[in-house]
């Protein structure tokens, strides 16, 4: 039977990531962003909703079960006060749940406790290449195996915290698929490079990162000798991101509704016109759709079904919605939409992040 | 807990309305376009002695399903998908025995849907638009009188779909929107149930279409329409304690829906005939790919999946608040609106991808074009559902945002 109620213990969660959103997220937005780094509380604060630990079973040290779509319901709220507060604090993510979905036993038992702990550890993943027309799953970094140890070469761009990640999972080309490796914090060959400097989500550290004959044991290929599934982990790299891309555009369509209510002209609040009104509508509209289609995908990842059809099929959706409702949320606000004293530039500057950062995130 | 499972039961209707459809809508969805006004008796026979059994929504006690609207939903999608005239001239309650269901008395529910349990096929239909308004339905002129007993109606009521079928085809009902005082607005807005074979209702003409034209859409004229006072619906013997305009605004929240997810119907019809033509020439849609691998046609087609997989989400989630009796005026709106969006943009693209074939009426593709635009008219326009998503999220009265 259909439902799109959250269970009791997602509405608490929910509610918890909100309260932590609005406090420490949204309140620290601007000046991390001006400043280009983190706030520290984002991570101290944000370590204690124990989203993560939640997701790793006992036996690895958590206390819970992986639920995409608990992500995905977390996420949104965690994006909506900031994004690149919510991609720091679930930067561990990027190594911890491809190790839970497609690790080895030894992996998990290996890396999943150092994510159970009473602080945050740092880790990243290394996808995406430097060119416009980069393929995940057609990378050019490469991995060759050699006796007892993979060797990886190539280049990567947007790494996050990659200055200070204990683990970098750099996936790369092996026998022409693309497969994961996880290289350990200051392993010889894995050079961190100058800090990218993006449009946005400035707050959130990343890098270029060289793999210069990079070599891991055989032991760190994730999955193992046989490897993993690239697909599943792509479908929810994207499906985390659209839950994000949703929390962006819901802060933007919020402040633009207030915004479009409070602004005076011609003697009646701008609200009051259609002109205005139905790009409201429509970006409300829009809004809720994405969402069903991203909590479907979420779903359907839950459910071990394959949901590459409809992670893709949310993907194009949702990364063209953000970035219409946030162009028009700066549209509403007028010259103001374009000053950095208001936020809703700065959602834009995100939200046109998303299509283009394929990989950065895992729920 | 969020769930996006098809329950056992939906999904046999949804097989049985799947095949129905194949089998038996869409190979005379053609002929009934090029012969309107036809009535495809046939099939109408056979929905009413037994399709409508294996369809839970044909019949008035499908309130009773576990997921009733969800179900309606589903069905109505796949029979859409078939053919759209074919589904609007289906007999069932339809809106008229919402209407009644949702501010009717027992004694009006048992009087006029019974017939629709019986063995004789029979229509229902509502009257509302008038020449000189429609999405501004509390400006109608049609006048209510009372004259003892009964009350008189005089007016002229426009684009009443499947008139013809519930007044002249079969002993069905009309439900007539009319006003006891015009000064009123919308407060002296009431519904009367017109009964088939009731002297001065008058069909003066059936419209020819752009589309839908197996199903008809007539003029109806009330010429001192005389009907008995317990016609009046929510509202036997006390004209005061009448909530008609709300309640007959609440048959809208799923009226809207239900368009809505026809339109998603006749979408996937295109989609799936597009996908179907690429296949046979060696083309198949591939959903892992980068944009830098994919062919124009195939980002087209990925991009108008992803709209129509919008648009039906936010009709299974506006169908989801009704059966849970929530309040889902926005959800409503949204739906249509998106639906109506969609359906008329990937129908056109559906034509310029097929070239001149596209246009053939030899293919259904041009008669989809045409069938789909009326999602985006009828049920309110997509204006009409922008205006009322607007009021809601602002807050806003309908005196603040006109």
């Amino acid at each position: 039977m259909y439902s799109f109620e959250p269970t009791d213990e997602q509405k608490l969660i929910v509610d918890e990531a909100k309260k932590l959103a609005s406090r420490e997220f949204r309140s620290r937005m601007r000046d991390s962003d001006e400043a280009a780094e983190p706030a520290p509380e984002w991570t101290q604060e944000g370590w204690k909703l124990g989203l993560l630990p939640a997701s790793i079973p006992e036996e690895y040290g958590g206390f819970g079960d992986h639920s995409t779509l608990t992500w995905i319901l977390a996420a949104e709220e965690l994006a909506w006060g900031d994004l690149s507060a919510t991609l720091v604090l679930a930067a561990p993510n990027l190594v911890a749940i491809p190790v839970l979905l497609c690790g080895t036993e030894e992996q998990k038992q290996e890396i999943l406790p150092a994510f159970c702990t009473d602080s945050y550890t740092p880790a990243s993943a290394a996808l995406m290449e430097p060119r416009f027309n980069f393929d995940p799953s057609r990378l050019e970094t490469t991995a060759v195996k050699k006796g007892e140890e993979y060797v990886l070469s190539g280049e990567k761009c947007n790494v996050p915290l990659a200055k200070d990640a204990e683990w970098i999972l750099a996936y790369a080309d092996f026998q022409g698929k693309s497969q994961g490796f996880l290289v350990a914090k200051n392993t010889p060959g894995l050079v961190v490079k100058e800090r990218e400097k993006n449009m946005g989500m400035l707050a959130f550290p990343m890098y270029s990162v060289e793999l210069e004959e990079c070599k891991i044991p055989a032991s760190h290929r994730l999955g193992g000798e046989n490897g993993f599934d690239f697909q599943l982990l792509l479908n929810a790299f994207r499906v985390g991101l659209c839950a994000m891309a949703l929390g962006v555009a819901r802060a933007a369509y919020e402040y633009a509704l207030d915004y479009a209510k409070q602004r005076q002209a011609f003697g009646e609040a701008i609200a009051q016109r259609q002109s205005i009104a139905f790009m409201l509508a429509e970006m409300r509209t829009d809004l809720d759709a994405a969402r069903m289609m991203v909590w479907k995908a979420g779903w359907q990842l839950d459910q071990g079904e394959d949901a590459t059809r409809e992670s893709y099929l949310a993907t194009n959706f949702t990364n063209d919605m953000a970035v219409m409702v946030a162009d028009r949320a700066v549209q509403i606000l007028g010259g103001y939409g374009f000053i950095r004293e208001f936020p809703v530039e700065l959602w834009l500057r995100n939200a046109r992040g998303f299509a283009v950062m394929e990989g950065i995130t895992l729920l | 807990m969020i769930s996006f499972e098809i329950s056992e039961e939906i999904r046999k209707q949804r097989e049985y309305a799947e095949k129905l459809s194949r089998e038996q809508i869409r190979p005379f969805a053609r002929y009934y376009d090029e012969n309107e006004h036809e009535v495809p008796w046939d099939f109408a026979k056979f929905i009413w002695d037994e399709a409508r059994y294996h369809i839970g929504c044909l019949l008035p006690g499908s309130m009773d399903l576990e997921e009733p609207f969800m179900s309606q939903m589903h069905s109505v999608e796949a029979l859409s998908w078939g053919d759209q005239g074919f589904y609007l001239c289906i007999p069932w309650p339809a809106l008229g025995g919402t209407a009644v269901l949702a501010t009717g008395t027992e004694e009006q529910k048992e009087r006029f849907l019974k017939r629709f349990h019986g063995k004789e096929i029979t229509w229902a239909s509502m009257a509302l638009t008038e020449a000189h308004c429609g999405s501004d339905s509390a400006a109608i002129r049609t006048r209510a009188v009372r004259d003892g007993d009964s009350w008189v109606l005089n007016g002229e009521k426009l684009f009443v779909s499947t008139a013809k079928a519930s007044m002249i085809d079969s002993k069905g009902i009309m439900i007539v929107w009319a006003t006891i005082d015009p000064s009123l607005g919308r407060k002296g807005m009431r519904l009367f149930v017109v009964e088939s074979g009731t002297p001065g209702l008058k069909i003066t003409r059936l419209e020819k279409k752009l589309g839908m034209r197996a199903s008809d859409t007539a003029v109806v004229v009330l010429e001192d329409c005389r009907v008995p006072l317990e016609n009046m619906l929510s509202n036997v013997g006390d004209p005061n304690k009448a909530k008609s305009f709300k309640g007959a605004m609440a048959t809208f929240d799923s009226a809207r829906p239900t368009a809505a997810a026809s339109g998603a119907g006749i979408a996937r019809a295109t989609l799936d005939f597009l996908k179907e033509q690429l296949a046979q020439n060696g083309i198949v849609i591939r959903y892992d790919k980068h944009r830098y691998q994919m062919s124009a046609i195939e980002k087209d087609i990925v991009d108008m999946e992803a709209q129509l997989e919008a648009a039906w989400l936010l009709i299974l989630k506006a169908a989801w608040l009704i059966d849970q009796k929530k309040p889902n005026t926005v959800e409503s709106s949204m739906s249509k609106l998106k639906a109506g969006e969609i359906v008329t943009k990937i129908t056109q693209k559906g034509i310029e991808l097929m070239g001149n074939l596209g246009y053939s009426r030899k293919l259904l593709l041009e008669k989809w074009m045409r069938d789909g635009k009326v999602i985006d008219l009828f049920e309110g326009t997509g204006q009409i559902n922008r205006l009322i998503v607007a009021r809601r999220i602002l807050g806003y009265k309908s005196k603040d945002l006109k």
